[in-house]
């Protein structure tokens, strides 16, 4: 047995006084005909956040969440139920009442036989990143940040520092036999800053993390967070009006990659395509995108916020190639929609908690780099716009038009890299954005483990990542015309 | 058979009990002050998707979120396990946290002073007594009356038919003890059409507190179904400076990015574009925004704050002029002010209607955009920059002419507040921000 089957049986079976025969029997009462698959999803996590303003640590807090899911397939058909309450009564009115979906009434009591626990060697440690520092350490932390953004420069006006941890242990019980168990950590340090001159104020925020514990915030790098923060709010004070219309856009390396999540990932996972409501439907093998580009997602990458080292059905990730040298290869997979689209799961079945269904989504979605230095690439655009970093994005995956904001962004004039501008939402159309990529970057960076990607009401974190890209026509809503 | 009444309040322990319990186990540990929310909720979503059963999905949920002061020291805590040791652990949580964290002589429980004392009945819950099954027929309708429509519609989402109810307790150490149940249903659908190998999705919806409130599933799934088929064609649109109208579905938007402008942690942070507004013109002459709190059935209504603190009506801006904010007693002790009874938020804000109607608004606009559609989140609160993706139809001589896609419309909401035109008649009674369809004039719109 793995070390986190045995971490997983403790937290989430032993308290409510549950066992593996119990779990056989709740499935057993879901085995009939009618029914593909099911699965029940054990969940504990604990969560704390502590928020420092005006240079103090005001307040913090703590959650403990638990339950589990049941899920019952058959054929389209989906039935599911949770309970907060790891309890054996409990679990079996989730089990009979996601079963109703396919069963009428009945109660049969069929044993399974036994399982086999995937094993598959972690891409993060299974420590509790809660423990792994003092909470006076923590707050300490917090301070040495604060200072720093403050000592920048006299325009800072407010600091806002925060940092969460969470300790997530989850097991899976399937009727197929298969049994999984993962100890997921996770940590993040967000600054914003304010700053403010002449009664203009401009905010600029910074921060990472991963699926790690709190050592990883050393003060090198957590001040620079710190740094960055400060140095985007400050580029702001000085921006101009941004332009209005179709131009080149240079997009910088790492998070500027929320393009390929939002143009391209979506509209590949599995569930649109097997109901052909996305615009990427039925174009496996054809030519969506510029022969330089390849686009993979990417769940196993060590310690990253978007990797996991099984996803939320038990299967392993992978490195699954979305896009090669320009050819649509592939489409992200759980279960429910491989089987109906007759392929493989592909480790991309994924769920905010037991308390919500699993669908496929995303894990680290970025593009292989290419052949140019950045700087050729700016040096070619006589006048675009080079844009480095960037809030939000959305998409509509029937029509494929997304867009995503820039959160500080540059004209370029001339092959230089003039001045900055305001913020400013990039609209496109995700099927043909990646064919008007003229350049790549040979610069691939990831995002710093900031990005939370929400579908269907669910929110799961997610990491991004390019190189250098100059595209030659993208629309920037600026206000001059 | 399976019958899915969404009566939250079956339970074995009462949650006034144990939010009695949790207070004064805050008192043992030695909390000064204390206050608790404890919730149960319960419901069912069910989706059919090309007349089939799509999923079935049951609900039940329980949350228990604590703040403890030991003097002007607080800690937070929650869970969803309201076992006696879970909740013993929360309540340690929260004191321990209490311990690092710095003093605040603005932390603290509201002025007892301004808790509420009424509590009069706004008619918000009334559980819908519907089998799986009936809820299954309900989405089936609705589904085939959008997929009739129009033989363009080509594809579907599906519909769905979900019904929540539940209740809260908030109780605090200063004698505060409210005791809410409300509920909410609805019937939405999301399907596709397409022509000329380009395809378009949209959606309708009701909603409401009451089941008989509800609009009927063939109309939601025919206006789902007229809503995608008028998009069909979408072209683009050149780089344009235009009036647009924003249409009632998408306008509450602007009210939203108001709140949150006018919120205390926006205002205290200086990183509101509204700061230093109060009393001053902020929307063109004539503008109304107010909230009712107390509308019977209303979606948002509540007749106390997320800390017991009695809800009013007020006008949030008067004849355009900004008069209030939006402030819980944390905030409002900051700002050296007294809290709006807004702890948790609006409730029922308001956009006062104009005459004319959504057809008069296309006419008074007479060319220009009428956008039905705003995505991504390009929406500044500190400096009011205003940068979204849209979609929607272009308008000539008051009519509409075609559809428009992949554009982007902004500007900077100080400046369009006030270049408001009209407010439609057309009022969107589904939410919590309330408005018509909404013109504004001369908007820079990015296209081709």
């Amino acid at each position: 047995m793995t070390d986190s089957l045995v971490l997983a049986k403790q937290t989430l079976l032993e308290p409510g006084g549950l066992d593996e025969s119990d779990l056989d029997r709740v499935l057993g009462r879901l085995a009939h005909p009618d029914i593909d698959y099911a699965d029940m999803y054990f969940q504990y996590a604990r969560h704390e956040s502590w928020v420092l303003e005006e240079g103090q640590v005001k307040n913090g807090s703590h959650n403990i969440g638990q339950g589990v899911g049941v899920r019952v397939n058959s054929g389209e058909k989906t039935g599911f139920s949770y309970s907060d309450e790891l309890q054996l009564k409990a679990l079996t009115e989730a089990a009979d009442a996601a079963g109703t979906i396919a069963l009428r009434g009945r109660n049969r009591t069929v044993s399974a036989a036994g399982h086999d626990a995937v094993t598959v060697e972690p891409v993060y440690t299974d420590s509790d990143p809660i423990a792994s520092l003092e909470d006076s350490a923590k707050i300490s932390l917090l301070e040495r940040v604060e200072a720093e953004a403050r000592k920048q420069d006299s325009r800072v006006r407010e600091v806002i520092v925060s940092l969460s941890g969470v300790h997530e242990v989850v097991m899976l019980v399937r009727s197929d036999g298969q049994m999984a168990s993962d100890v997921r950590p996770m940590v993040r340090l967000n600054v914003t800053v304010i700053v403010e001159q002449n009664g203009r104020r401009e905010q600029g925020s910074a921060g990472g993390g991963g699926r790690r514990d709190y050592r990883y915030f050393s003060d090198r790098l957590a001040l620079g967070y710190a740094r960055e923060a400060a140095r985007q709010a400050l580029v702001n004070l000085d921006a101009v009006d941004a332009p209005a219309g179709t131009m080149k856009v240079v997009l910088g390396p790492g998070w500027p990659g929320v393009l390929l999540h939002e143009a391209i990932g979506h509209g590949l996972e599995g569930d649109f395509n097997r109901k052909g409501t996305s615009a990427f439907s039925g174009r496996l093998g054809e030519k969506v995108a510029d022969s330089q580009c390849t686009v993979v997602d990417n769940g196993t990458l060590p310690h990253r916020r978007g990797s996991l080292t099984v996803d939320d059905e038990g299967t392993p990730t992978r490195n699954t190639v979305l896009i090669e040298n320009g050819i649509l290869k592939g489409y992200m997979q759980d279960v429910l929609n491989a089987r109906l689209m007759g392929v493989g799961p592909t480790g991309n079945g994924r769920r905010e908690s037991y308390a919500h269904l699993p669908m496929p989504r995303m894990t680290n979605t970025y593009m292989l780099g290419g052949g140019h230095a950045p700087a050729e690439i700016i040096g070619t655009v006589d006048k675009g716009l080079y844009a480095v970093n960037f809030g939000g994005g959305q998409v509509d995956i029937t029509s494929g038009k997304f867009v995503f904001s820039a959160s500080e962004a540059y004209l370029i004039e001339h092959g230089k890299v003039t001045k900055p501008v305001r913020g400013a939402t990039l609209i496109g159309n995700g099927p043909d954005v990646l064919t008007r990529v003229s350049m790549v970057g040979n610069d691939l960076e990831f995002d710093t483990g900031v990005g939370t990607c929400g579908k269907e009401g669910q929110a799961v974190p997610v990491g991004v990542g390019q190189p250098t890209l100059l595209v030659d026509e993208l629309t920037v809503g600026g206000v001059q015309i | 058979m399976n019958r899915v009444s969404a009566a939250g309040a079956v339970m074995d322990v009462d949650l006034r009990d144990i939010a009695r319990d949790v207070l004064h186990l805050a008192e043992r540990r030695g909390a000064g002050q204390s206050e608790v929310a404890v919730g149960e909720s319960s419901g069912f979503t069910v989706t059919v998707r090309l007349g089939e059963v799509e999923t079935v999905e049951h609900n039940r949920d329980k949350s228990l979120s604590l703040t403890v002061y030991f003097g002007q020291r607080s800690g937070s805590a929650s869970t969803s396990d309201f076992s006696k040791v879970a909740i013993e652990d929360t309540v340690r949580a929260a004191c321990s946290i209490a311990r690092y964290t710095a003093e605040d002589p603005h932390a603290g429980l509201a002025d007892p002073g301004l808790f509420a004392t009424d509590f009069p009945d706004l008619d918000l819950y009334a559980p819908w007594n519907l089998e799986v099954s009936q809820a299954i027929d309900m989405a089936a309708v609705c589904e085939k009356a959008a997929r009739d429509e129009d033989a363009r519609i080509t594809n579907s989402e599906g519909a769905t038919v979900a019904s929540y109810s539940g209740r809260e307790v908030y109780a605090n150490s200063l004698a505060f003890l409210g005791d809410t149940k409300g509920s909410r249903h609805s019937v939405s659908c999301v399907v596709l059409g397409s022509r000329d190998g380009g395809m378009q999705r949209d959606y309708w919806y009701t909603s409401a507190r009451h089941p008989e409130d509800l609009e009927s599933g063939e109309r939601v799934g025919r206006l789902a179904a007229q809503r995608v088929v008028r998009r069909l064609g979408a072209q683009r649109i050149s780089t344009r400076q235009c009036p647009v109208m924003f249409e009632a579905p998408v306008a509450g938007s602007l009210l939203g990015h108001l709140v949150g402008a006018l919120r205390g942690p926006s205002l205290y942070r200086r990183a509101s574009f509204l700061l230093g507004e109060l009393d001053k013109p902020v929307f063109s002459p004539g503008i109304r925004i107010h909230e009712q709190p107390h509308l019977p059935r209303g979606t948002g209504s509540a007749v106390y704050d997320a800390e017991g603190v009695r809800t009013r009506e007020r006008d949030l801006v008067s004849d355009g002029t900004l008069a209030g904010y939006v402030l819980d007693a944390y905030s409002a002790r900051k700002l050296g002010m007294v809290t709006t009874g807004n702890a948790g938020g609006v409730r029922n804000l308001i956009l006062e209607p104009g005459r004319l109607d959504f057809d008069g608004l296309l006419k008074e606009m007479d060319t220009g955009l009428l956008v039905t559609e705003l995505i991504g989140q390009g929406v500044n609160t500190v400096t009011g920059d205003y940068s979204r993706g849209a979609a929607g139809f272009w308008v000539e001589n008051g009519l509409i002419q075609s559809p428009v896609e992949e554009f982007t419309i902004a500007g900077n909401l100080k400046d369009m507040y006030k270049k408001i035109v009209q407010v439609g008649s057309d009022v969107d009674m589904r939410g919590n921000l309330r408005t018509g369809s909404v013109l504004i004039d001369d908007i820079a719109v990015a296209g081709s």
